[in-house]
C-alpha cells in the first residue's frame, strides 16, 4: 500500500548536539485528517520541516506519495502543500502576486495560477484585498493568505503546523469548516496544533510526539475509549447542599452549590446523577466536560 | 520539474526581483544617478579640467567607463545581498525552499535579478555621462560582454554574502570594507601608469583593476592590461563563485537547519 506520507526511524540532531527526533516513524494514509501533537520542543515542527526540506535530517527514510524524498525530492515536494506556523511570505508584495508567485515556483502558468488564485482567494475571503500590500492584512487573513498560497499548486497533502494560532474563535470555526471540506474532497491533512478540542473534532487519527520519540499513534476513537475517568461540570437551577453527593461517585458542588463536578469512571453512568437530581426536583441547566478529553489524555501521555 | 516548468520558475525568480528594485526606485535606481552626476560634475567637469589628458582622453573621457563600471558592480552586489538577505531574514525564502524550483534556477534568477539592476544603473550613468562628455564605442562585443561578466560575477559575490550574512550589518560590511577600496582602487579614476612600480604591481592583484580596464577598452580603446587576460579571469572568477553558491544552497548553509 502506498502512503500518503511513510517515516522510518527519521532522526535529527541540530549542530549544537540536541537530538530533535530520536528515531521517529509514522505512516499516513491517503486522505486521512491527521493530528501531530506535542509539547513545545517536542519535535512537531522539526518532523514538518524535514518533509518540506526546510530541515536536512541526520537519518532515516521520508516518503512523499511513495517517492523518497532522497530519490526525487523535487517530485515529492510536488505532492505537499504547507502551512508553516509563522508568517513567511513578502509583506511588500500585494496578496494577489504572493499567491501566483508561489504558483510559479512549482513551474506553473500565469494563466493557470491567476485562474486559481482568484478561486482560492474567494474561498477564503482574501479576494477584496487582493491588491493589498500582504503586511496590511490582519492576523487571521495572513493565516488564510498563507493557506490559499499552499493550495495554488493543489497538492494532495496539506501540511497545517498550528494554523489557527491566534486566531478568533469565529474564523478558527471558518478555517475548519474550509479544511474539512478540502479533506472530504480528497486531499490528505496533517495538522499540528495545540488547541486538543481541534484535533479532537477534526482528526481520524493521531500522533503524540514527545522528546523526539512517537508516544502514541492510533485513532482518535480508539485514543479517547482509553479514558478511565472525565470530569463533567453541571450547571443547576437550585442550590444542592454543601455535602450533596452520589454514593459510588464523587461529586463536588462548587461556586454557591448551584453548579456541581461529578467525576465519572468508565462504567458508571451519569443518569444515576440525573435521577438523583430529578427526585429532588433539581434540573439540569447545561452540562461540559471540565477539561478537553483528549487534552487529559495528552497530559496523561507526555508526563508518561 | 520539465524544461518549460523550470524556465517558468526562473521567469518568476527573476520577475520579482526586477519587480522589487523598480518598485523601490528611489532607493536603488536614483542614489547611483545623482551621485554619478556629482562624481561626472565634480571630478570630470571641475577638477578634470584642470588635470587635463589621461591616455590621451580628456580626464571626464577617461573617467566615464569606471564610473559606469563602479555603479554596475556596487548595484548588482548589493541587489542580490540585500533582496536575498531580506528574503532569509523575513523568512520568505522558504517558500523557494518548500518548492521543487532546483537550486541552480533559484542561483541563476537570483543573479540575474542582479545583473538585470546592474545594467539598469549602467545604463542610467551612462545615458547622463553624455550630458557631460561624448561617447564613442571602440568595441561594442566587448563592452557588452565585460559589463554583462562583471555583473554576473558581483551578483554572485551578493549572493555568497547573503547567504553568510546573520544581521544586515553583515550586507553591508563587504561592501564598504572591501568592494568600495577595491573599485576605488582599480583605475578608475587614474591609469596605474601614474603609479610606482610598487604600486603598479600591487594594483595588478586587483581584480577590479582588470574589469575597469577591459571596459574603458571597449569604449575608448585604451587599457593598462591586456583585456583578453581579463575576460579569462573574470569568467574563471564566476565559474568559482557559482559553483561556491550552489554548494552552499545544496548544502543548505544559513538558510536550512
Amino acid at each position: 500500500m502506498t502512503y500518503a506520507i511513510e517515516i522510518s526511524d527519521l532522526k535529527k540532531r541540530y549542530d549544537g548536539g540536541f537530538e530533535a527526533l530520536k528515531g521517529v516513524s509514522l505512516k499516513i494514509e491517503k486522505g486521512d485528517f491527521f493530528a501531530l501533537l506535542g509539547p513545545n520542543g517536542a519535535g512537531k515542527s522539526t518532523t514538518i520541516g524535514i518533509l518540506c526540506s526546510l530541515v536536512n535530517k541526520t537519518s532515516g527514510k521520508v516518503s512523499i506519495f511513495g517517492t523518497d524524498i532522497d530519490d526525487d525530492f523535487a517530485k515529492a515536494k510536488k505532492y505537499l502543500g504547507v502551512v508553516p506556523q509563522e508568517f513567511n511570505f513578502n509583506v511588500f508584495e500585494s496578496v494577489f502576486n504572493v499567491v501566483v508567485t508561489q504558483a510559479g515556483f512549482y513551474g506553473i502558468s500565469k494563466e493557470v495560477a491567476e485562474v486559481r488564485a482568484e478561486k482560492y482567494l474567494k474561498q477564503l475571503g482574501l479576494w477584496d484585498k487582493k491588491d493589498d500590500q500582504s503586511r496590511m492584512l490582519s492576523g487571521g487573513m495572513k493565516r488564510r493568505l498563507m493557506i490559499a498560497r499552499a493550495l495554488i499548486h493543489e497538492p494532495e497533502v496539506l501540511v497545517l503546523d498550528e494554523p489557527t494560532a491566534g486566531v478568533d474563535i469565529e474564523l478558527r470555526r471558518s478555517m475548519w469548516d474550509f479544511i474539512k471540506t478540502l479533506n472530504e474532497q480528497g486531499t490528505t491533512i496533517i495538522l499540528t496544533t495545540h488547541y486538543l478540542e481541534e484535533a479532537e473534532q477534526l482528526c481520524r487519527n493521531i500522533a503524540i510526539i514527545n522528546g523526539g520519540e512517537i508516544v502514541e499513534n492510533t485513532s482518535v476513537k480508539a485514543l479517547l475509549k482509553t479514558l478511565v475517568q472525565e470530569t463533567f461540570i453541571l450547571d443547576l437551577d437550585k442550590s444542592v447542599t454543601a455535602d450533596w453527593g452520589v454514593p459510588g461517585y464523587t461529586v463536588t458542588p462548587i461556586n454557591d452549590f448551584t453548579t456541581i463536578e461529578v467525576v465519572v469512571t468508565k462504567g458508571q453512568s451519569l443518569n444515576v446523577v440525573f435521577n438523583l437530581l430529578d427526585a429532588q426536583s433539581i434540573n439540569v441547566l447545561s452540562m461540559r466536560n471540565k477539561s478537553n478529553r483528549l487534552e487529559e489524555l495528552f497530559v496523561k501521555l507526555i508526563k508518561g | 520539474m520539465n524544461n518549460a516548468e523550470i524556465f517558468i520558475a526562473f521567469y518568476t525568480i527573476l520577475r520579482r526581483e526586477i519587480r522589487r528594485f523598480m518598485r523601490i526606485w528611489p532607493q536603488t535606481l536614483l542614489p547611483p544617478a545623482i551621485t554619478m552626476s556629482l562624481y561626472f560634475a565634480i571630478f570630470g567637469h571641475f577638477i578634470g579640467s584642470r588635470i587635463g589628458e589621461m591616455g590621451g582622453f580628456s580626464y571626464m573621457q577617461y573617467i566615464v567607463p569606471g564610473l559606469i563600471m563602479m555603479s554596475v558592480i556596487t548595484n548588482s552586489y548589493s541587489n542580490v545581498s540585500s533582496s536575498f538577505f531580506s528574503a532569509k531574514f523575513q523568512h520568505s525564502i522558504q517558500e523557494l525552499l518548500v518548492s521543487p524550483t532546483p537550486n541552480w534556477v533559484i542561483l541563476v534568477g537570483y543573479v540575474l535579478g542582479g545583473v538585470a539592476r546592474g545594467l539598469c544603473v549602467g545604463l542610467i550613468v551612462t545615458l547622463l555621462s553624455l550630458f557631460f562628455t561624448h561617447l564613442t564605442i571602440q568595441n561594442v562585443f566587448l563592452t557588452v560582454a565585460v559589463i554583462f561578466l562583471t555583473a554576473i560575477l558581483f551578483s554572485l559575490g551578493g549572493f555568497v554574502n547573503a547567504i553568510y550574512a546573520r544581521s544586515f550589518d553583515d550586507v553591508s560590511i563587504v561592501p564598504t570594507f572591501i568592494l568600495t577600496p577595491l573599485t576605488y582602487l582599480g583605475g578608475v579614476f587614474y591609469s596605474i601608469d601614474l603609479l610606482p612600480d610598487f604600486w603598479q604591481n600591487l594594483s595588478m592583484l586587483n581584480p577590479v583593476l582588470y574589469m575597469v580596464n577591459a571596459f574603458r577598452f571597449g569604449i575608448l580603446g585604451v587599457s593598462d592590461i591586456n583585456v583578453y587576460w581579463a575576460l579569462v579571469i573574470v569568467c574563471l572568477f564566476i565559474a568559482v563563485l557559482f559553483s561556491f553558491g550552489l554548494h552552499l544552497l545544496n548544502k543548505g548553509s544559513g538558510i536550512r537547519n
